[in-house]
């Protein structure tokens, strides 16, 4: 059995936590002090995710700030950076847009969050 | 083929320059770096001194007198900031006391006028912020305040409108004797004069050393200096002094043109022609000092800290001298050779015309230039005059200094250009706040690359490889 | 002499989160007649350029980026109506609550008001600032400096970076530059703990393996034109250096995340207190300073770690300042 400390990263409040994990099960929670904690330390363990922030850049060399709609995995991040710096969308894209469905097929668009 | 070729644009070079253009002469500077005023004009104590240190008979006590009294017609001139608000050289013992009463009678021999000195009682109602320990002082009321690289600046770039050439990044390594004069070469590059007049700073023993004088040798000594905002501005109302040493005049507290409060220097030999670098222990030392002259310096106030270079040379004098025909050494210039820099230039003037080059005083020498910071001088109404014609006065790009877009326009449209940041810094004082660029730099690099048709990712913070962003986003790295 | 006047009710200076927030709750708790000024080319401050996410949990109940927390509060004072003005510099503050304003459509021009609300946030400390010695090349950036650039012009500072101060923004800039292709090679702190939020630790750093070194701080900076490296040394309990724990780390980019400190010039001019401490204005429990019907909140008044808690108190300072004109 082993004994996992993590930093929940959901909120600023950062809890520290121990996950008690046996045979790549999360069998136990400590250190959570919401529900938050709990879904973090169980895709920690399974399928670490992450939201996704970046900038991409516009035809006419304007910058868009972007995100994933959903957090995606973490070991995928520079492979999705790649495909949002192949862009480049035209000059008039909008706020809320999304420039990229279901990203290297995790599920998670590319939206751009800036005005 | 030029009459003159001036190597270095420091102080003494710009102001020769724009002397012998004056003059008649046709002038080529020749400038080692990216800017001008990138050596020891653009880090010194900014003082133009009364006179009184220079040992009697000496150049330096010649030029500093002749040259402080110049000084304030020249900056008129040039349309740059002067304030003479005096200095006190502060005795903190029985020696300083035995040292000020020979500074005394040296500034008297010297032709230094005003000189005083006052008991603490009057001291202290002259200038109530010096420190207790204090027990009297010499007052010299003729010593000013200048900015030397606005100096420098505008000297260049009046002798430039005024017909002179500027060549920048001519690092001469090469000086060949002809029978019409020199041929001045820098690798591949080479421009030839009748007269070569040698105001290298810290390498002016290596230009002499190309036509084979090797009669002195020059050893950098660093001065770090440390300046705090100009909410300090008020700590004292006087250039304030200790008193001199064998390294030189010692740590000063003074009040800048600005408003700034401005220590230093320390004064350390190193063999190191480039090397500018600041040490704890010279911030340490100047603290040390300051507080020994000065009471209530705020040091959480610090903006910025930096180091120049003097040109030490081994004679204790300056060197002006003519080895060769038509070549002329202004070398050794350490302090005080900002405040003899106009009479320097009278000096090889004087020089050349002795040795049979005709100068003759040119009806159509324009003296009088503009200054890029009258703009914060004029009255509102000005002001919206101005802004109603040139919307980009209305535009505030540097927000502690309160510099305009239009000013730093101006500053990249006039002589000499600047074609990077620290060159927008020295002429508008953009960058030069308590903020120290951090809000304003993005901006400047655009108008820079805007006006000088270079990519913002290409601009250096002061040339050479001093890029600023390394490539942008979005590309492989 | 005459130069043109604009009358309002409350001057808001500064349209960052601190700003619109105020402008809302002034408006929500009756106030019509207010004009925000705001330097920049767009509303929104410094949150334009916070294009991260972690804003807004406490404030909407989800997890926001900077422009988008801006862009709710910019979509309000659009649906209110309530003016503002861009690109224009407030150059100067009287107690009586006037301000001299300048931009490029109007030239120089006063703002009288029957109220102001100071929310000009805050500046970085420099590098001179932090009096840390060697050669001054090129490649020393302030951290939002350089996450202007990254974030807002589209340019990468450098390939090689060495953080100092393990505050949030040193955090942020540290994930930002590695996703960007960076070599971030380690952020340092002269604390014993992190500045930062741990949870900026773990998504920022442990997430791309770049070493924290507390303890330990840059003693000086190498390198002629462009930054080469510089000095690391650990420092003891007093954070006096240790002799002998000197490391030369070779780097391009030193990216200083060292301290905010209000920006509060404005501030002093208009006859305002300053509390030594928080570096803002000394103010009562409706953030009022020792000036009547002037105002502060938001980084200007203190530093705050979370935008959500900047809106809450420019509520009460909106609010406040509602009440104060009568509305």
């Amino acid at each position: 059995m082993e004994e996992r400390k993590m930093t929940c990263i959901m909120c600023p409040r950062g809890c520290l936590m121990t996950a008690k994990i046996e045979n790549g099960e999360m069998l136990s929670l400590e250190g959570n002090t919401c529900k938050r904690g709990y879904e973090y330390a169980y895709n920690e363990i399974h399928h670490p995710v992450r939201t996704l922030t970046t900038t991409v850049r516009t035809e006419g060399g304007r910058i868009a700030a972007v995100k994933s709609s959903v957090p995606v995995p973490k070991k995928l991040q520079f492979e999705i950076m790649k495909q949002i710096n192949a862009l480049r969308p035209s000059d008039d894209i909008v706020f809320g847009q999304t420039l990229i469905q279901n990203v290297c097929s995790t599920g998670s668009d590319i939206i751009v969050t800036s005005d | 083929m030029f009459d003159v070729v001036v190597i270095g644009a420091g102080i003494c070079g710009a102001m020769t320059a724009r002397l012998l253009t004056e003059y008649g002469q046709k002038v080529c500077i020749l400038e080692r770096c990216p800017d001008v005023a990138m050596g020891t004009t653009k880090a010194n104590s900014s003082i133009v001194h009364a006179g009184f240190d220079a040992e009697p008979g000496s150049l330096k006590a010649r030029l500093n007198v002749r040259g402080s009294v110049m000084m304030e017609e020249i900056a008129r001139q040039l349309g740059v900031k002067y304030r003479r608000i005096g200095a006190l050289v502060v005795a903190l013992g029985e020696e300083d006391k035995k040292t000020l009463s020979d500074l005394l009678e040296k500034g008297g021999i010297n032709g230094v006028s005003g000189l005083e000195i006052l008991e603490r009682d009057e001291l202290i109602k002259l200038e109530p912020g010096i420190a207790d320990e204090v027990l009297c002082a010499l007052h010299a009321p003729t010593s000013a305040l200048v900015c030397p690289y606005e100096l420098c600046i505008a000297a260049v770039g009046s002798a430039m409108d005024n017909g002179a050439e500027l060549k920048l990044s001519f690092e001469v390594d090469k000086i060949e004797r002809t029978d019409k004069g020199y041929i001045v070469g820098a690798g591949d590059k080479s421009v030839s004069a009748r007269c070569v007049i040698n105001c290298a700073g810290v390498y002016a023993d290596e230009i002499a050393r190309l036509v084979g004088d090797e009669s002195f040798s020059i050893r950098p000594r660093r001065g770090e200096y440390l300046i705090l905002d100009k909410e300090c501005g008020n700590t004292v109302s006087h250039t304030v002094f200790r008193c001199p040493d064998e390294m030189g005049k010692g740590v000063l507290v003074t009040p800048t043109v600005d408003g700034n409060l401005f220590l230093g220097p320390t004064a350390t030999d190193i063999d190191d022609k480039e090397d500018t670098s600041t040490t704890p222990e010279g911030f340490a030392s100047i603290r040390a000092r300051a507080v020994s002259q000065v009471k209530g310096i705020d040091f959480s106030k610090i903006i910025a800290s930096f180091a120049g270079l003097r040109a030490t040379g081994n004679t204790g004098d300056f060197i002006i001298n003519m080895p060769l025909e038509g070549f002329v050494n202004v070398a050794a210039i350490e302090s005080p050779g900002l405040s003899s820099a106009p009479a320097i230039a009278e000096y090889v003037r004087d020089m050349l015309e002795e040795s049979g080059v005709e100068m003759r005083k040119d009806p159509n020498f324009k003296a009088e230039r503009k200054s890029l910071h009258r703009f914060s001088t004029l009255s509102i109404e000005e002001k919206n005059a101005i802004i109603a014609d040139r919307p980009e006065y209305g535009h505030i790009v540097c927000r502690c200094e309160g510099v305009s877009e239009g000013e730093i326009l101006e500053a990249i449209r006039s002589n000499p250009r600047p074609s990077d940041v620290d060159g927008i810094k020295r002429r508008t004082r953009t960058g030069m706040g308590r903020c120290q660029g951090g809000f304003c730099t993005p901006y400047v690099i655009g108008l820079l690359a805007r006006e000088t048709g270079v990519d913002y990712g290409e601009i250096s913070k002061f040339g050479g490889e001093s890029l600023i962003n390394i490539g942008r986003t979005k590309s492989d790295l | 002499m005459s130069l043109k006047t604009i009358n309002t009710d409350i001057l808001i200076i500064g349209g960052g989160p601190a700003g619109l927030s105020a402008a809302v709750s002034a408006y929500e708790a009756g106030a019509r007649d207010m004009l925000i000024v705001e330097r920049e080319e767009t509303l929104g401050g410094i949150l334009k350029q916070c294009i991260h996410s972690g804003f807004g949990l406490h404030r909407f109940g989800e997890e926001l980026t900077g422009p988008e927390y801006a862009h709710i509060y910019i979509s309000k004072i659009e649906e209110y109506g309530i003016p503002f003005m861009l690109d224009t510099m407030i150059t100067e503050l009287k107690p009586d609550k006037t301000a001299t304003a300048v931009n490029s459509a109007d030239g120089i021009f006063e703002i009288k008001a029957g109220a102001v609300i100071l929310a000009m946030g805050c500046r970085e400390r420099s590098r001179g600032a932090l009096s840390i010695a060697g050669s001054r090349p090129s490649g020393i950036y302030t951290a939002g400096t350089a996450q202007k650039y990254v974030n807002l012009l589209g340019y990468m500072p450098g390939k090689e970076i060495v953080i100092l101060g393990s505050g949030d923004i040193g955090l942020i800039m540290a994930r930002r530059m590695t996703l960007e292709g960076a070599n971030v090679k380690l952020c340092c702190d002269i604390l014993p703990v992190p500045s930062g939020l741990p949870r900026n630790v773990e998504q920022c750093l442990n997430d791309f393996d770049i070493p924290l070194r507390l303890s330990c701080t840059v003693s000086k900076i190498h390198g002629k034109d462009r930054l080469a490296g510089v000095t690391l040394v650990d420092v003891d309990e007093s954070l006096s250096p240790v002799p002998g724990s000197e490391e030369y780390v070779s780097c391009d980019t030193l990216l200083l995340s060292c301290g905010l400190i209000p920006e509060n010039e404005l501030s002093r001019g208009a006859g305002v207190i300053i509390d030594s401490k928080t570096g803002g204005p000394v103010t009562d429990e409706n953030l009022q300073t020792v000036v009547e019907g002037i105002f502060a909140c938001g980084n200007v008044h203190h530093v705050h770690g979370l935008v959500d808690d900047v809106s809450i108190q420019a509520d009460i300072a909106g609010r406040a300042a509602a009440l104060y004109v009568g509305a």
